[in-house]
């Protein structure tokens, strides 16, 4: 079964950005690790972080006239997505076994996180492909 | 000869040189990447050089050459334990014998599913991992990890590159019976992924079967397999529609179903019941047989099957069995006496959508018209195949009132 599992920002606290530099080093240590063990174990399919709000756009069309192209206005930062994981798992418990140690990451002063992660079955392909 | 006819001989070769190869080194692990290699090497050579004498003989000389060379690189011990082995090589047992041990190793109790899968696929199937990593819609480092972990753990379980005892007999042929049962539904099915794919993967499984078959042609539960999936696979053409839209059974074009298949999968259920072990895929069988072999929907010996069904569940306590049955008593009682028999389903099937899926189709037969649009909604927000989906939406805008 495949999951992808979507990480907001942080629902509480400073930006990751200014957070103290051991901090960063320390979440990115533990989310690291479980890449790799993910990586290891041909759970993974694929992984991405997303740069803040400040580098996003938001897009729309009408399907007329020309695209309109805007800097936002994008929801909070906890409703903000950071990243995901598209893993390919054998139950829904390892599915939310991952979820949980990727939302107990540290934050400021070491304290876990909690942010939500929400985990998504991922649809079946298109059938009609052929 | 071509390049497809080369594919086609080493997929065939592949798990006899395997075999041989795991044999005389004691060392299956190192024994299939050996002859992946090789294999590497009659694919890119054959086709423009033409076939040596001995195709067999050749891959096993080459892939014993890469084990030597792999090995040497160790330790002087081991090097002396080689040669000696290594002349043994070209002595080596019957093939389909390995053929038959290596499917068994690959389909170890020990290994989970998800593993045994790629596992058997590329040692056995002959497949390259990025052919299992396409079917499975993986990048290919996943799916190599996935195999070399399945490879290890057979190691740490200790299994013998030998056939299972007259005592782990019955257990460890279930376990290859259902690896190669969920290859070929993994294929079917099509929860995920592009059918081309797909297909590929009950095309193998039907392969490998029929081979596994041939080797044991006294077991019935073995016969009833392959009789499963052919029945099965005669209904293929006839599963989607020309926008790829699933079509259910009773609304099939059943002009377009494989009559040769359907022949073969009645003949071979039909001759393994009377042998007396009668098992789940055989029952599964002769339940697909009854169904390919009514002329239209409305011919389906539905008594028959509800009493199939019944044994099936018996037999295997499944409750998607019973789900199952249900759909046949709707059949042959009426809606309610199906509805009835869901009552108390929903705790073995916490939010499965085939369960909303039978319940909605059955409420539909009964004439309440709200509830089943309820359940087909409910059932297409639960399944993970979007074919389903479209298909469950389809069936409750039908129902729904015209606006």
């Amino acid at each position: 079964m495949k999951y992808m599992l979507l990480m907001n920002y942080a629902p509480a606290g400073p930006g990751v950005s200014e957070w103290a530099a051991d901090d960063v080093k320390a979440s990115g240590a533990h989310m690291g690790a479980i890449h790799k063990e993910l990586a290891a174990s041909g759970e993974l399919v694929g992984a991405e972080g997303l740069t803040g709000p400040e580098a996003a756009k938001l897009v729309t069309h009408d399907g007329v006239g020309a695209p309109v192209v805007t800097d936002g206005p994008f929801p909070e930062a906890k409703e903000f997505l950071a990243g995901y994981w598209l893993i390919d798992v054998e139950s829904e418990e390892r599915a939310i076994e991952i979820a949980a140690r990727t939302s107990a990451a540290p934050g400021p002063g070491g304290e876990p996180t909690a942010r939500e992660i929400q985990v998504r079955p991922v649809m079946g392909g298109p059938d009609r492909e052929m | 000869m071509t390049h497809a006819g080369v594919d086609v001989l080493l997929r065939e070769l592949a798990p006899q040189v395997v075999g041989a190869v795991a044999r005389r080194f004691r060392d299956v692990h190192g024994a299939e990447d050996a002859v992946q290699e090789a294999l590497l090497v009659a694919a890119s050579r054959w086709p423009d050089e033409g076939l040596p004498d001995d195709p067999r003989g050749w891959l096993i000389t080459v892939a014993a050459r890469r084990m030597n060379d792999g090995l040497r690189r160790e330790t002087a011990r081991r090097r002396r334990e080689v040669t000696a082995a290594s002349s043994e090589v070209n002595g080596a047992a019957p093939a389909s014998d390995d053929s038959l041990t290596l499917l068994f190793l690959c389909c170890h109790p020990a290994l989970t599913p998800a593993s045994a899968i790629p596992l058997t696929l590329r040692a056995v199937g002959g497949l390259t991992t990025a052919e299992i990593a396409r079917a499975f819609l993986v990048p290919e480092p996943t799916m190599a990890q996935r195999i070399s972990r399945a490879k290890q753990r057979i190691r740490e379980e200790g299994a013998r590159f030998a056939m299972p005892t007259r005592d782990e007999w019955p257990g460890r042929l279930r376990s290859v019976l259902h690896v190669l049962y969920l290859i070929f539904t993994e294929g079917y099915a099509a929860s995920s992924g592009a059918r081309v794919a797909r297909s590929e993967l009950s095309a193998e499984a039907i392969r490998l079967t029929r081979k596994l078959c041939a080797s044991l042609p006294d077991d019935p539960e073995v016969a009833g397999l392959l009789a499963l999936m052919l029945l099965n696979e005669a209904r293929r053409p006839a599963r989607t529609g020309t926008d790829g839209e699933l079509v259910p059974l009773a609304a099939q074009d059943r002009g377009l179903w494989d009559t040769e298949l359907v022949a073969e999968g009645v003949t071979l259920v039909s001759a393994s019941l009377p042998k007396g072990a009668v098992g789940e895929y055989q029952l599964q069988a002769a339940i697909a047989a009854l169904h390919d072999e009514a002329a239209t929907a409305d011919d389906t010996d539905w008594p028959q099957i509800l009493a199939l069904y019944g044994l099936l569940e018996q037999m295997t306590g499944n409750p998607i069995v019973t789900l199952n049955r249900a759909v046949a008593a709707a059949m042959v009682d009426g809606p309610k006496a199906g509805l009835a028999l869901l009552e108390g389903l929903e705790e073995r099937l916490p939010a499965h959508h085939r369960l909303d899926a039978v319940r909605a189709h059955l409420l539909e037969m009964d004439g309440d018209r709200e509830a089943a649009i309820a359940n087909y909604r409910t059932a297409a927000g639960r399944t993970t195949g979007e074919a389903e989906r479209n298909y469950l939406l389809t069936r409750a805008a039908r129902l729904a009132p015209e606006r």
